[in-house]
């Protein structure tokens, strides 16, 4: 029987001819990681396993999401991992200054790569699949083994196929469509499955419409999102990564629990409403509605702190000024995308509308610092959770929208319509 | 291995967030945890919670972040059991990393009610409410995850590997 392409990856991790879906196997890891909020934790689970990790190049720790530490705890914590990484003599170990939030990072420095089996100690890990790997969150036991050991257990998922077809419009971009989506299958819609992309629409999305894709498969319950390699990825992988890297494609008899068709030329700009990422309205129908009026706006985060991000806000936001009553935060995801920022003179636009321009971190995003939210207060945010007191006060509401809808939302100071905002 | 409390009834997509938000992570002490666990669904759940006692819920329990601070802060709150409809899959893996019971059942999900006292036989996956007389039959383990369990957790089992 043929095998998807998460399948095949797994397969050969596992060192067997071929797998089925439910079967348990144990498989090779290429890269393990944690962050400063499960990476502290794991080292005393290390330590009961081994003295050392199983490979000094595989093992990669991330401070990003209370860093710069925001308390005592927080600079305890990026303080064991630190000294740990230094003790074990690791290779990738991001400081602050020289690093980003974790899943724009690893792929951007070349860590990770097509082919590869990875695991994260956090639940956005499953972003690789945009380079046609396999990857997917755990928890800080599983990656502690991991670590120590280089293998882990899985229960090979079956897969859901997308199939893409179409352009999509000017301010339609990987957010809207992962929108789209999860507002169609629901929060548990892909639970435990594989949510592999195809079709040749795929050809029409950008590398950081695909990682702000896969990042956001999790949100449909899955258990990793995962992209063919074309021209584009591997142009890609080229410029960043010095890896080997290698190309799985899915039998063309492989078994789908589900085909579904998406036509990315239909789909609108889109915005999930509190508190579920699937909890979908397009634009047009918040439009019919009374205007929603916000108080914050965030653009950034793993999902939508790329390069392309900040041009797409920039282009909404140059020449003009925020709403009085909005506060704007703008997060660069990594220095590098922050240092292109001031170079193609982004950071002055976002500077002279008037918003914040913070460090790389995932701050705001998981309500940790930067930007947490008072009792009453709405976002419109480019993160990816937008469950009860996710980003402060249990009773602050999120609104999840692309950069365009996000820049569009700061000048209008309620939920607006790029289409209708425009450039200036 | 049996579990015998009164429940905690949710409803769907209970998430990592609500069970303990962010704002606490700056520490993995279960201890300190618990005393903030479901702090955003239910605030008053600290002050009531028994040892032994059991969480109840509908569709995709623990979806989200893959905080294993969620079933450390419930397990060290006292809870004995979750039984759900369905369980995200970080969740599941990380609740029986650290050895908390977790348990689907749709039926028992749908038939029990905040309150109710209910017993579970975690050999035979038997769930018994002894409020309203009832019984249903949960999902037992596969043979490898009760492997685990019976080794005390993925850390022992990969140590008694090694040997």
């Amino acid at each position: 029987m043929g095998m998807t392409m998460t399948q095949k990856i797994l397969a050969a991790h596992a060192g067997v001819d071929s797998v089925e879906a439910g079967q348990l196997i144990e498989a090779k890891l290429d890269v393990v990681m944690a962050n400063d909020i499960t990476g502290p934790m794991a080292l005393p689970i290390i330590r009961q396993m081994s003295d050392h990790v199983f490979d000094r190049d595989k093992v990669v720790f991330v401070p990003d999401h209370f860093t710069p530490n925001k308390d005592i705890k927080s600079a305890e914590n990026s303080k064991a991992i630190r000294e740990y990484a230094k003790e074990q003599g690791l290779t990738w170990y991001f400081e602050q200054g020289k690093s980003g939030v974790e899943h724009a990072i690893l792929p951007e420095a070349g860590v990770v790569t097509a082919g590869e089996c990875i695991i994260g100690a956090d639940s956005h890990t499953c972003t690789y699949g945009a380079l046609g790997a396999f990857s997917t969150g755990m928890g800080t036991t599983d990656v502690a083994t991991g670590m120590a050991t280089g293998e882990i257990w899985f229960k090979v998922p079956s897969a859901i196929k997308f199939v893409l077809t179409g352009k999509p419009g000017k301010y339609v971009s990987g957010k809207d469509i992962i929108i789209h989506i999860i507002g169609k299958i629901g929060v548990d819609g892909a639970l435990y499955k594989s949510m592999e992309f195809t079709g040749d629409g795929i050809a029409n999305l950008s590398m950081d419409d695909r990682f702000t894709i896969a990042n956001m498969a999790i949100e449909a319950g899955a258990k990793n999102g995962i992209f063919p390699v074309d021209e584009k990825t591997e142009a890609y992988i080229k410029e960043h990564s010095k890896k080997p890297y290698a190309i799985y494609e899915a039998d063309a008899d492989a078994q789908y629990d589900e085909v579904i068709d998406i036509d990315l030329s239909q789909v609108r700009p889109t915005v999930a409403f509190p508190h579920l990422p699937g909890n979908a309205k397009t634009i047009d129908e918040v439009e019919a509605m009374e205007p929603i009026k916000i108080d914050q706006v965030v653009i950034g985060s793993c999902t939508n702190g790329r390069m392309e991000d900040m041009r797409k806000a920039a282009a909404i936001l140059k020449g003009r000024t925020v709403h009085p009553d909005v506060r704007v935060m703008v997060v660069p995801a990594t220095q590098k995308i922050y240092k292109q920022c001031i170079e193609e003179g982004l950071l002055e636009i976002f500077v002279d509308a008037g918003c914040a321009v913070n460090t790389p971190s995932c701050g705001p995003c998981m309500g940790g610092h930067m930007g947490v939210m008072a009792a009453g207060e709405k976002c419109v945010s480019t993160t990816n959770r937008n469950f009860v007191g996710r980003m402060g006060h249990v009773d602050s509401l999120i609104y999840l929208a692309s950069p365009e809808v996000a820049a569009a939302s700061a000048i209008a100071g309620y939920i607006a319509n790029p289409e209708k905002v425009g450039e200036a | 291995m049996k579990a015998k409390g009164h429940v905690f009834k949710y409803g769907d997509n209970v998430d990592t967030d609500v069970i303990i938000p962010a704002r606490y992570l700056n520490s993995f002490d279960a201890q300190e945890l618990a005393g903030h666990a479901m702090a955003d669904i239910d605030p008053d759940f600290v002050k009531k919670v028994q040892p032994g006692d059991i969480i109840v819920a509908n569709k995709n329990f623990g979806c989200g972040s893959s905080r294993e601070h969620a079933p450390l802060c419930l397990k060290a709150a006292g809870v004995g059991c979750i039984i759900a409809e369905t369980f995200a899959r970080i969740f599941y893996r990380n609740a029986i990393n650290i050895g908390l019971p977790i348990i689907e059942c749709p039926e028992a999900a749908a038939g029990i009610e905040a309150g109710d006292e209910v017993e579970v036989d975690f050999d035979s996956g038997r769930i018994y409410n002894l409020t309203k007389g009832t019984e249903f039959q949960g999902q037992a383990f596969p043979e490898f995850m009760q492997k685990l369990i019976a080794a005390g957790g993925l850390v022992n089992y990969t140590n008694s590997k090694k040997k």
